[in-house]
């Protein structure tokens, strides 16, 4: 049997991957809006007081959620604190991850390294391997062959993506990660971007975490009850559908191997509620741009360069709008993408990213 | 091997807790300008990819790096974790009659 190959090769280690090198896709030197050193400065500067509060109300939430969950099992009252629970635990994880992995969130580092630890752990994914795809991420945004977390190939999985809705395929994908690494063996893939010494530490986490769930079954069984894995595990599934709500907007139908965050990521604007489980990474274009801008200051940094930047969506059922008809678009071809429009008083870059024949009108 | 000392700019061109570029025959360096008023320099561009350290923002003794917020002490030249792996090279550096000098080997 032989297997037709898709136009585009996502492998990291494959067609493409070779072709971003060879293209000057690889590492190349994106665009900045330009922003005065001294506001710069302002935006960039650090402080533990936001995310303080937002990590207390994260983390209190749960034990409040959880706890009446508890409370309450075996009745449906248990329902909706599990729903919140869940988002807590499977959604708002994704964005602490994040931004503590970048370590913007806070000032103090070892606050930034102890929720990122926390958080790995509820999204289940392993802290050094993730923090190297991420560092990856930012230098090849969705560069096919380059970018280990585009989370939307073409021509779309519509069936996976409806799928991870509910956490499955991420959480399938993940176990297997965690026991593969637990046994010692690092993938050639993540080789292709974990240095050498960083390796054994991402087994060493693999070890306890597989520890932690085999207890955690274990004390399931014990009980003869489902309740543990309903505190740890399985919230990665029944609460993951925000993260996967939202983080699908962030580069969903837009282009792919241009070097220009303007063109690749989508910048939503949400209510307050799914901000504060996103930690304000609707803002993505900005963030793209200036990784190194906290998640607190980026509403501040919309507002400074959004006459640079396409316009933002105005909410995610908007960004739903656009962007379900262009994965639909995309299973017939796969290269047709979304372009974005740049507003005139933008500064254009790299003319010949953005004027693909097979653009949106 | 022999030093030359480079005049880089006035002492006052850099902020307190603030960083500049410095380029020089081709090659780039970071001067930094501590909170406690001494300074510093190294190599201008990350050791994990090459970013210019001057775009980045200066905590304490501390640098980050603008695209992947990797941390260095620059003024040992210290990595300080992930991404970055490999120290960055250090330069004397003084202060005279206001302006400061670098001195590259």
């Amino acid at each position: 049997m032989t297997t037709v190959p898709t136009k585009r090769d996502y492998s990291l280690l494959g067609r493409d991957a070779e072709m971003a090198v060879a293209n000057g896709l690889a590492a190349a030197e994106w665009y900045h809006t330009e922003i005065p050193r001294k506001q710069m400065k302002e935006l960039m500067k650090r402080d533990d007081g936001p995310a303080i509060r937002d990590t207390a109300i994260w983390l209190g939430s749960m034990v409040l959620f959880g706890g009446l969950g508890i409370f309450f099992w075996g009745t449906w009252f248990a329902v909706p604190f599990f729903l919140a629970y869940g988002v807590l635990y499977g959604s708002a994880s994704d964005s602490r991850w994040h931004e503590c992995g970048h370590g913007t969130a806070f000032k103090t580092m070892w606050m930034n390294d102890a929720v990122y630890q926390i958080a790995c752990f509820m999204i289940m994914r392993n802290p050094v391997t993730w923090r190297w795809s991420h560092t990856r991420h930012h230098t090849d945004t969705v560069i096919v062959g380059r970018d280990p977390e585009i989370a939307v190939m073409r021509p779309p999985d519509l069936l996976r993506l409806v799928l991870n809705f509910f956490g499955i395929i991420d959480f399938w994908h993940a176990l297997i990660d965690m026991v593969r690494n637990a046994f010692g063996v690092i993938s050639p893939a993540e080789k292709t971007f974990i240095p050498e010494m960083e390796r054994p530490k991402a087994i060493l986490v693999a070890r306890i975490w597989l520890a932690i769930y085999v207890t955690t079954i274990g004390l399931s069984v014990y009980l003869g009850s489902i309740l543990p894995l309903m505190l740890i595990g399985l919230p990665r599934l029944y609460g993951a559908w925000h993260h996967v709500l939202t983080g699908l907007l962030q580069h969903g139908g837009l282009a792919d191997n241009v070097i220009d965050h303007r063109l690749n990521s989508r910048t939503v604007l949400m209510n307050p509620v799914s901000r504060f489980i996103y930690w304000n990474m609707n803002y993505h274009v900005e963030h793209h741009m200036f990784p190194m801008v906290p998640y607190h200051a980026l509403p501040k940094l919309h507002a400074m360069i959004k006459h640079d930047l396409p316009a933002a969506n105005p909410s995610i059922l908007n960004g739903y709008r656009e962007m379900i008809p262009a994965f639909l678009r995309q299973l017939r071809n796969e290269d047709y993408f979304l372009k974005r429009d740049l507003p005139p008083t933008a500064r254009p870059y790299r003319e010949e990213f953005h004027s693909e024949p097979v653009a949106a009108e | 091997m022999s030093s030359n000392w480079v005049e880089v700019c006035a002492a006052d061109d850099i902020d307190e807790e603030d960083v500049i570029r410095f380029d020089h025959e081709g090659r780039t360096f970071a001067v930094y300008r501590s909170p406690d008023d001494e300074y510093f320099a190294t190599d201008g561009l990350c050791t994990h990819e090459h970013i210019h350290l001057a775009d980045g923002l200066v905590m304490d003794d501390i640098i980050e790096c603008p695209k992947h917020n990797g941390r260095f002490n620059y003024k040992t030249g210290q990595a300080k974790g992930a991404p970055v792996c490999v120290n960055l090279k250090t330069y004397p550096i003084k202060v005279e009659a206001g302006s400061v000098f670098i001195a590259i080997s």
